[in-house]
Formats: C-alpha cells, sequence, structure tokens
C-alpha cells in the first residue's frame, strides 16, 4: 500500500513535467505540423539558466543561494522562462521562418542541426561545460506531510531484520511542482480558448491559408506559438532541476530522452491537442514508473516505446484525438 | 533573400572557423619530424562522457609536459596527438586508425570506457601499435591481443575488493542491494563480478535493480530496494548518476551506506550529492589525500596547471603516460613489437596509482584504496592488496 | 499492380517462336543492360580495394569504407523516404538487427565450423563465403522485420511512421541491452544449452565484439554497386512511378488504381533488407564493435539527414550527400571541440540555402543534359 501510495506520488510529478514539456511539442506540431527536436534542448537551456541565475545572480540580489527566502525560486523561474522564449523566438526566426515554404521535413532537419548546435554550444567551456553540476535547492526541501503504514508480513522465508515502518512521504518540491505546472496549464488552457491570440492560434492550426485570408498575421502567431512553447520548457526545465539537482551537462542523454517521452506523451494524448497533451504526460509518467516498479525496472523505456506503438496502431489519433482536428 | 541568410551564417561561420583553427593548433597532426616521438590518444572529450576524456587528457598532458622538461625520451620529445570519439564506437575505430596510418604514432592511448576500447583495441593489434587503456576495467579489453595493455585494475578485482572490506568492517555486512546501469557495460560487469564476490564471502543480494543511461528518477528502484530492507546499497555507477540517487535515497528514507566503484571518483561527486553521500565509499586506484611526496608533488602541479584536484582518472592517465615513457627508454627500438615487449617487461613501476607490474595478461596488478566520505570531504580509509595466487 | 491480362489470341508456330525469341533477345538486352553496370562496378570496387590505400594510405581507405557503407544506408533509406515520400525514423534499427543476425552467423558460424571466431581463409576462402551469407541472412532478418513492422503502420499517413519506426528503434536498443555475454571459445558454444541462446549472447550492453573482420572495400562497394543498381532500377520502372504517385498524392496515387499500402510495404521491405545488408558490412568492420546504441534514433537521424541533403529521391544526390556527411566529422577533426559545432551550423545553413537538396529530386546527368525533368520536383505534399 505503502509502495503503491508513493508511485502515484512520484507518477504525478514526473507526469507534470513531461505533460509541460509535451505542451511545446504539441502546439507546434499542431500549427507547423513538424516534431521540433531542438525542444529538448529548450528545456535544458531553462535549467542551466536557472543554475546559472542562481548561482550568479542571486548573490548579487543579496541572497544566499543556500538559504533563499520563498520568493527566489518564483524569480529564478520567471527570468529563466523569460530567456528562454527569447532564444525560442530568435531560433524559429532565424531558422524555422526562412523554410516556412519547404518541405516538412527540411525544417525538421533543421530543427536537429538546432539541436545539435544548442548541445554542443552548452558543452563549451565557457558556456556551460560538460561537467555535472548542483542545483541550489530554491524551494525549502522538506517533506509536507507523510502517511506511516506497519510494516507487512515478511514474504519470503527469511524475516528482513528490522523492517522500518513504510512511509509514503509528500514532498514540498512534488506538491510545487504539480501546482506551478497545473497553474501554467489552466493559463495556457484560458489563453488558448479564451482569448483573441488563442482563437487565432486555433485557426492558424485549423487552415493557415484561410486563417491568412482572414487577416491573421500568420508569421506572429507562430512566433507566439514558439515563445510559449518554449517559456513553458523552461519551467519544465527550472522545475525538472528542483526535483532532480544533479543537472546533466547538455549533450546528455537525459535530456534526449526526457524530450523524447514527452514527444511521446503529445502523441498519445493526440498530437496537436492541448489537453491531449497534458492528459499524455500523465499516462506516460504512470506507465513507466508502475512499469518499473511492478514489472522491471530494465524495461523502463520499452514500456514507453510499446505503449506508442499499441496506441499508433489501435488509436492513432490518440487519445484525445479526433478525426474532425481541433488543432492548437 | 538567400544572398541575406547567407551573408547572416557566413557571420556566424566566420568566428568558428576561426576559432576552430586557433583551437586545432597545438593538437593537429601532421608527419612526426625526427626529434621527436608522437604518442595518440583517443578519448571522449566532447558527449556525455567528456568529463572522462578530458580528465585523462588533462593528465597525460602534465606527464608529457614533465618528460619533456626533464629532456624528453632519450633526446627526442613526446608530443601528444588527441582525437575526440565523441564516446561513439564508430568514431573512436576511425579516430585509432588516423593515429596509426596518418599521423604514425607509436603508441596508443586510450580509452576511459571499456566498450570504447574495444572498438579501439583490434585497430592497434592490427597494426601492431601497442596501447594503454589508463581506466578500462572490463577483462575483455586486454583479451583482444598482445599489444594491449592496462595501468588499472580489473573488474573482478575490483568487486572483490568491495565485497572483502563490507564483510571485513567490525560489523560485517551481509545483505546488500545492487542498483546498476544496464546500458553501461562497466557498471554491469562491476555489478556481476561484486555479486560473485560476495556470496563467495557469504553475503546475500536482497534485491538486483537497474536503470539505464540517461534515467533521472530512480525512486521505482529505490522504492523496491527500501522493501528489501539491505544493510548496505552497492551503485557502480557514474557519478553524475550516484549523485541523483543519493539524494532521492534518502528522500525515499533510506538511510543505510551507499557504495561503489571507481566510477565516483570526481571532485563533483560531494557538490551534487552534498551530504547524502556522508559516510558513503567507493574504491578508486588511488588517494589524493596520500602524504607519500610523489603523490602530494602531483596533486599540486595538477591543481597549479589546470586549477582542480586530479581524479582518479587524470592519476591513471598520467601513469599510463609514463609507464609509456617509461618503457621507450628501455625498449630496444620504437617498432611496436620492441616496445610492447617493454611494456609487458614493466616491474614494480612507481606510478601515482601504485606501485605496480604488468602480469601475464597484461594487465596491472596493483592495490586498490577504498575512500570514505566524511563531512563533505573525501577521505582515505583502506588499502586493499590482491590475492597472492 | 496487376497487368490486364492479355487478350487470348491464337498464334502460329512461327509467330510463337519469333515472340519467343524476342522475349529471348529482351531477356538477355535486360541482362546486359543490367550486368554491364555490375561488372563495370565489381571492377571499381577491386580497384578501390586496391589502389586506395597505395595512393592514400590506410587511413583514407578506413573513410571510403565508412562512406561505402553510408552510401548503402542513405540510398535504400531513399527508397522510402525520397521515392515513395513515407518519412522513416527507425533506419538505424534495421542497421541493428542486420548487424547483429550477421555478427552471430559468421562468428558462431566460425566457432561451430572452426573451432575459432578469427578471420578464416584468405580471398574468396570459405571465411568469406560465410561473411557474404551472414549479410545476406543480416539483410533477410532486416526484411522481415521491416515487413512486420510496416504492415500494420503503413496503412496510417502523414507522419505516424516516423513515430512508430522511431519507438522501434529505441525499443530494439533496450531489447539488445538485455543480451547475455558473448561465448568465447569453441568449448563454451558447444557446452551452451538453449538457456545461453535466449536471449542470445551477443554481449549486452558492452557490445558484440570478436565478430572477424571481413569487410572491405571491395566487398562494401560491390554492395553498393548492387544496391545503386536496384534502386535505379526501381526509381525509372513502373514500380517506382507507383511510389513517386504515392510521395506527390497519397489519394491521386489511390484513385489512379496503385495499392498505396502494399506499396509503401514494399519499398519499406527493399529499404530494410538493403539497411540488413549494411549492418552485415558494419558488424565485420575492423575498429567497430556493434553496440545496442548502433539502433538508436541518433543513427537514424544522421541517415535521414542524408537523404534530405541529397535531394528527395535523386540518387546520385544522396550518394554524393551520404559520401560527404560520412567522410565531414573526420574532415573536421582539426577543429577539435568546435567540429560538431561546425557540422550543425553547416547543416542548417545548408537546409536554409539550399532546401531542396544537393540536387533536387534531379540525378547528377540531368544537371549537364540541361533538360527539364519530368518528375515533379519534390515540394511535399504537407
Amino acid at each position: 500500500m505503502a509502495d503503491l501510495l508513493q508511485t502515484i506520488e512520484t507518477s504525478l510529478a514526473v507526469g507534470a513535467l513531461y505533460a509541460l514539456i509535451a505542451l511545446g511539442y504539441t502546439m507546434v506540431y499542431g500549427i507547423l505540423q513538424f516534431i521540433n527536436f531542438a525542444h529538448s534542448d529548450i528545456v535544458v537551456l531553462g535549467a542551466w539558466f536557472s543554475y546559472r541565475m542562481s548561482q550568479q545572480l542571486l548573490p548579487r540580489l543579496g541572497v544566499d543561494p543556500h538559504s533563499p527566502p520563498w520568493w527566489a525560486g518564483g524569480v529564478v523561474l520567471v527570468l529563466a522562462m523569460g530567456l528562454c522564449a527569447a532564444v525560442g523566438f530568435c531560433i524559429e526566426r532565424a531558422c524555422y521562418k526562412p523554410l516556412r515554404h519547404s518541405p516538412r521535413l527540411n525544417v525538421l532537419i533543421t530543427a536537429i542541426g538546432v539541436s545539435l548546435l544548442l548541445q554542443n554550444v552548452g558543452q563549451l567551456p565557457v558556456v556551460f561545460g560538460t561537467q555535472p553540476a548542483r542545483m541550489p535547492s530554491l524551494l525549502p526541501d522538506r517533506e509536507l506531510f507523510s502517511v506511516t503504514f506497519a510494516s507487512p508480513p515478511a514474504a519470503g522465508a527469511e524475516p528482513a531484520p528490522a523492517a522500518e515502518p513504510r512511509r509514503v512521504v509528500i514532498r514540498l518540491v512534488d506538491s510545487v511542482i504539480f501546482v506551478t505546472a497545473g497553474v501554467l496549464m489552466v493559463l495556457l488552457e484560458l489563453l488558448v480558448y479564451h482569448t483573441r491570440l488563442g482563437t487565432a492560434m486555433r485557426a492558424v492550426s485549423f487552415r493557415t491559408e484561410t486563417a491568412a485570408l482572414m487577416g491573421i498575421n500568420v508569421d506572429r502567431i507562430i512566433s507566439w506559438t514558439f515563445l510559449i512553447g518554449a517559456a513553458l520548457a523552461a519551467a519544465a526545465g527550472f522545475l525538472f532541476a528542483m526535483k532532480y539537482p544533479g543537472l546533466n551537462q547538455p549533450a546528455h542523454t537525459t535530456w534526449v530522452l526526457l524530450g523524447l517521452k514527452a514527444f511521446v506523451a503529445a502523441v498519445i494524448g493526440g498530437i496537436g491537442n492541448v489537453r491531449g497533451a497534458v492528459l499524455g504526460g500523465f499516462v506516460i509518467a504512470f506507465v513507466e514508473q508502475f512499469g518499473a516498479f511492478y514489472i522491471s525496472s530494465n524495461y523502463r523505456d520499452l514500456y514507453v516505446f510499446a505503449l506508442l506503438i499499441l496506441m499508433l496502431l489501435v488509436r492513432p489519433t490518440g487519445l484525445l484525438g479526433t478525426n474532425v482536428q481541433q488543432k492548437v | 533573400m538567400s544572398v541575406r541568410l547567407l551573408s547572416v551564417w557566413c557571420l556566424l561561420l566566420g568566428p568558428l572557423v576561426w576559432l576552430g583553427c586557433n583551437g586545432s593548433g597545438g593538437t593537429s597532426g601532421g608527419a612526426p619530424s625526427a626529434d621527436e616521438i608522437v604518442i595518440g590518444h583517443y578519448a571522449a572529450m566532447s558527449g556525455a562522457q567528456a568529463t572522462f576524456g578530458q580528465s585523462t587528457d588533462n593528465g597525460i598532458r602534465l606527464a608529457l609536459e614533465e618528460i619533456n622538461a626533464a629532456g624528453g625520451v632519450n633526446g627526442k620529445k613526446l608530443r601528444l596527438i588527441t582525437y575526440d570519439d565523441k564516446g561513439d564506437t564508430k568514431e573512436a575505430g576511425a579516430a585509432v586508425t588516423r593515429l596509426i596510418t596518418r599521423d604514425k604514432v607509436v603508441a596508443v592511448l586510450g580509452e576511459v570506457a571499456s566498450s570504447l576500447s574495444l572498438a579501439g583495441a583490434p585497430v592497434c593489434q592490427e597494426h601492431g601499435v601497442p596501447m594503454i587503456t589508463p581506466s578500462s576495467t572490463n577483462p575483455q579489453v586486454t583479451q583482444v591481443g598482445d599489444k594491449i595493455f592496462r595501468v588499472c585494475f580489473i573488474d573482478p578485482f575490483q568487486g572483490y575488493v568491495t565485497a572483502k572490506y563490507i564483510r571485513e568492517l567490525p560489523t560485517p555486512v551481509s545483505r546488500v542491494a545492487i542498483l546498476y546501469d544496464q546500458a553501461n557495460a562497466y557498471s554491469v560487469g562491476l555489478a556481476q563480478e561484486f555479486e560473485k564476490a560476495l556470496t563467495r564471502l557469504g553475503g546475500t543480494i536482497t534485491t538486483r535493480q537497474t536503470y539505464s543511461e540517461g534515467d533521472q528518477d530512480f525512486s521505482a528502484q529505490l522504492t523496491a530496494i527500501r522493501g528489501s530492507n539491505p544493510e548496505m546499497v552497492f551503485i557502480p555507477g557514474y557519478y553524475s548518476d550516484v549523485g541523483n540517487i543519493a539524494l532521492q535515497a534518502r528522500k525515499l528514507g533510506i538511510t543505510v551506506p551507499l557504495f561503489g566503484g571507481d566510477g565516483w571518483t570526481s571532485p563533483r561527486l560531494t557538490e551534487i550529492a552534498g551530504s547524502a553521500l556522508e559516510g558513503c565509499f567507493f574504491s578508486e586506484h588511488y588517494s589524493q589525500e596520500d602524504p607519500n611526496p610523489k603523490i602530494q608533488n602531483f596533486v599540486r602541479k595538477y591543481a597549479e596547471k589546470y586549477g582542480s584536484k586530479p581524479d582518479g582518472l587524470a592519476a591513471l592517465g598520467y601513469d599510463a603516460a609514463r609507464l609509456l615513457a617509461d618503457a621507450m627508454t628501455r625498449a630496444r627500438s620504437l617498432s611496436g613489437d620492441d616496445l610492447a615487449a617493454a611494456i609487458a617487461a614493466t616491474r614494480d613501476f612507481d606510478g601515482v596509482t601504485g606501485t605496480f607490474s604488468i602480469d601475464a595478461d597484461r594487465n596491472a596488478v596493483k592495490p586498490a584504496v577504498i575512500l570514505k566520505i566524511v563531512n563533505g570531504q573525501v577521505r582515505y580509509e583502506a588499502t586493499v592488496t590482491p590475492e597472492s595466487p | 499492380m496487376q497487368s490486364p491480362s492479355p487478350p487470348q489470341v491464337e498464334l502460329s508456330q512461327v509467330e510463337r517462336e519469333a515472340l519467343a525469341l524476342a522475349v529471348t533477345e529482351s531477356r538477355c538486352a535486360t541482362c546486359l543492360r543490367s550486368g554491364t553496370p555490375l561488372l563495370t562496378g565489381l571492377a571499381l570496387a577491386a580497384a578501390v580495394q586496391v589502389l586506395v590505400p597505395r595512393l592514400a594510405g590506410d587511413y583514407a581507405a578506413r573513410i571510403c569504407l565508412d562512406a561505402g557503407i553510408a552510401v548503402i544506408l542513405a540510398v535504400s533509406l531513399n527508397i522510402v523516404n525520397g521515392l515513395a515520400g513515407q518519412f522513416s525514423l527507425g533506419h538505424a534499427g534495421f542497421l541493428a538487427v542486420g548487424g547483429y543476425t550477421a555478427g552471430m552467423i559468421s562468428y558462431y558460424g566460425s566457432l561451430w565450423l572452426w573451432g575459432s571466431g578469427g578471420v578464416h581463409g584468405g580471398w574468396f576462402g570459405a571465411g568469406q563465403a560465410l561473411f557474404l551469407v551472414a549479410c545476406l541472412a543480416g539483410g533477410g532478418v532486416g526484411a522481415a522485420v521491416g515487413y512486420l513492422m510496416g504492415l500494420p503502420t503503413l496503412r496510417l499517413r502523414g507522419d505516424y511512421l516516423a513515430i512508430v519506426t522511431l519507438g522501434f528503434g529505441e525499443i530494439i536498443r533496450v531489447l539488445f541491452q538485455q543480451t547475455q555475454p558473448v561465448l568465447r571459445t569453441a568449448e563454451q558454444f558447444r557446452a551452451a544449452g538453449w538457456e545461453q541462446f535466449v536471449p542470445p549472447p551477443v554481449g549486452g550492453s558492452l557490445g558484440f565484439s570478436g565478430i572477424p573482420k571481413y569487410t572491405n572495400n571491395f566487398w562494401v562497394y560491390a554492395f553498393v554497386t548492387i544496391t545503386l543498381i536496384v534502386a535505379h532500377r526501381l526509381k525509372f520502372s513502373s514500380a517506382g512511378r507507383n511510389l513517386i504517385s504515392i510521395r506527390e498524392d497519397e489519394v491521386a496515387a489511390l484513385a489512379m488504381g496503385v495499392h498505396v499500402t502494399r506499396w509503401k510495404v514494399r519499398a519499406f521491405v527493399i529499404a530494410a533488407f538493403f539497411a540488413g545488408i549494411a549492418g552485415g558490412l558494419f558488424a565485420h568492420e575492423s575498429g567497430i564493435i556493434l553496440s545496442p546504441r548502433d539502433a538508436g534514433f541518433q543513427r537514424s537521424i544522421e541517415l535521414v539527414i542524408m537523404v534530405v541533403l541529397g535531394g528527395k529521391g535523386s540518387i546520385s544526390g544522396v550518394v554524393l550527400a551520404a559520401a560527404l556527411l560520412a567522410s565531414l566529422p573526420e574532415l573536421l577533426r582539426d577543429f577539435d571541440q568546435y567540429r560538431m559545432i561546425a557540422y550543425a551550423v553547416l547543416l542548417i545553413g545548408m537546409m536554409l540555402v539550399r532546401p531542396q537538396g544537393l540536387f533536387g529530386s534531379r540525378e547528377v546527368w540531368d544537371l549537364w543534359r540541361r533538360r527539364p525533368q519530368p518528375v515533379v520536383a519534390g515540394k511535399g505534399a504537407a
């Protein structure tokens, strides 16, 4: 019971991260129909910008990064989101906009090129270097509350010596991740479905040419999409660094896999669909965590990708995707 | 439009080309001149394992600098050519081929990761050029052929060392859980050897859990480990993962000590894990704190040159280069066969990672040390010497 | 495509003989047409094998080898990606499947037949025969896996193939990590029970080392020749036009009676076959150990880049791009740590300046013929 609850708790926090990243993939795919491979590198930037800022900026503001006040995390988060949004905007203008009328495959290759560029520039010693780093915990790292269960009777023949009572720990970091991600998702939902910008985004994703004829500035809408996607990715990067303070270097497999799984989440939820991406993020996290815990951690990545293939065979449009495509 | 774009990209490319030309000045090839001896090094200088390659390269360069300052080998200066293999086996093979056939190196140093050494070693063997791997601990590497050597101990010994150490603690530990990286040959090998050694010495494994390179969340595995109630947890992984594992283990309420192998070696380990690794220990090739003046001298020079303390990989790179230079002075000529024979004949070589000899399997026979993390500092704990056969 | 059955006409004896003669003649012509390039290719392959190491050194020979394997992979991917317009991101998965199959056959075959895993026999000896069989078997297994995977997924339109193949490559990678250590000696191999073969003993995450090193420039370029002939004849046949019609407009192709799924699967299987062969060559290359990483998505991406850079469907363009990109990281070695940055910038720059690839969907010879290309240039239907 304790293990089950603990696994659920982890899945919720990890799922929120996947969902945030998946949103970026799904928004770009919805509008431009291409897989933005550089998206996971924006997450990296978000995480490393946060690290750099808490190391170098906070002390200048008179903040000790090792015992920060409550607002430090918020400041770093907002700054990282702003910086990454700017980077996302520049990438879109410099690398994707000139390719608006080329085949999608070209844009995809360009995205891969951008991804390689960001990774390798990030590895230069003057940028982030190749060593992992420790993210200072900007949130007080403590248990929010915990539930204790009586130790179950030993299952094996040999009784385990001094079995400790099992506890389910709900940590502050996890709750903050969940709440922050939730707030951002609700904001995005409001933006997409209740503002003029959101209406324009949906119009562009529905049919670009018609949207342009209706007087929508398509280029501006696409820039906004990248901007918002990059900001969400930065938020995910920041939260990721909060949860896993051992920050891996920019070209590490962690980031690639994180991006791939978030992309799978977007597909499973129904690519192009904002709510689907959120749902997909949680589905992937639950499958991954439960598979790793209850079946075997050997095949952790396999569960995710097998689920993807199964999903595409049974329901190619994803969980929430419909044939009448309502995309963003 | 395209003209404009082109000019933008030229602006981007210009500085890079300039940087590239500047950067390559020190390392680039060209045929060896008469008064120098060229040595090759292939390592992951970029990519996920870049820190290992860079540390090793630093160690090698320091050694060569000292040797050259002392007059070189038989009056000739040593020159190092380093190629990046990005941690990719295909690139490793190509890099070694280039070192041997284009740059005409007399010997090759590298790699850290065993799977990459296994890619480069057959090429060296085929061309009859000796190769010394500083830190590949998998036994298969030197089995490739009679030109392949190493200056580190091998996994079976390392597994034995850690098992023996925990069995001989004042209160012997018998229930151990293992968490290893299944995508990493080093980690898999060490986990197996440790398990063999521990069962032989009377301990039991409570559970075997795995992760893969790139995993960041270990809670599923750690929850399972917590459920198996081990007295200690063995984590034969790389330090970048170990830091995160330790942090998460403590959060999940696993309070028992964690321990591991030489993959833990890095000044960043304690920085990342903070207090989570307090009381944990790992096996290592040498200890920076060893009062031996030879080691202190090395640590000081390294810190002067690179601004950080040398980790085990830097020390092994340093030893590999010095062993090679030593063998060159002893060899009848610098041909592959003579040089390999001289390396094989090395006895009681006085390195910073201990005094060692090269055995019939071309492995180094040397002691290992156990280092313990106390108050956030890595402290020397014990030395374990090889069993006499 | 089923051709309509010919009208039933009674033929006289003379007419029948004339027809038979005509058929024989056309067969001869076909033989000659495909035979000449094949022979030329083999002669060239022999020339590469003999001349390149003499004139340019072993290192150049090695780059040639890598470039040749890249050409096979890229040209085969081009059949799916460039001709049929189906975006596959799992080509490296077939490379790995073929490589592991071929490696197992030649390594364990050598252990079983000759008691050692080393190279056996010289030119055209028994060892090389085993190597060829292994490569072809690698291709066969690759094709079989391609069929199994293509059949369900190629029904879908759009990018789903890309996503499924991406997942497939990653799954192959995880599965290969779970394999067992390689059996080192003939005694171990003979004494091994079935449980040592399930999962297969191909080294797990350490990689499959010890495969005999048979691959040389002759064999690589012989297979390059075969791949090129097949790709060329496919492109300029009715089959190729079916594939191009699918690429240009699936609905229109369907309306014109092209069995869309069937043709996609065929293209996919052919591509997987050659990828499997390339895997076999790759596995037997000196200085290579086959590792699960080779199945991963980064390798696949490299191949897609070659196809796009070469130009969709242009065989010569893809050949050029594959050769260039395979040797580029080696040529850029002097750039040291800026090497990959330069690579990335070149890639982006290429895409911006020349989005249609080196030659577009034309071939290199169209450039100096200066003749309008009949095939519609690939502005893919988005």
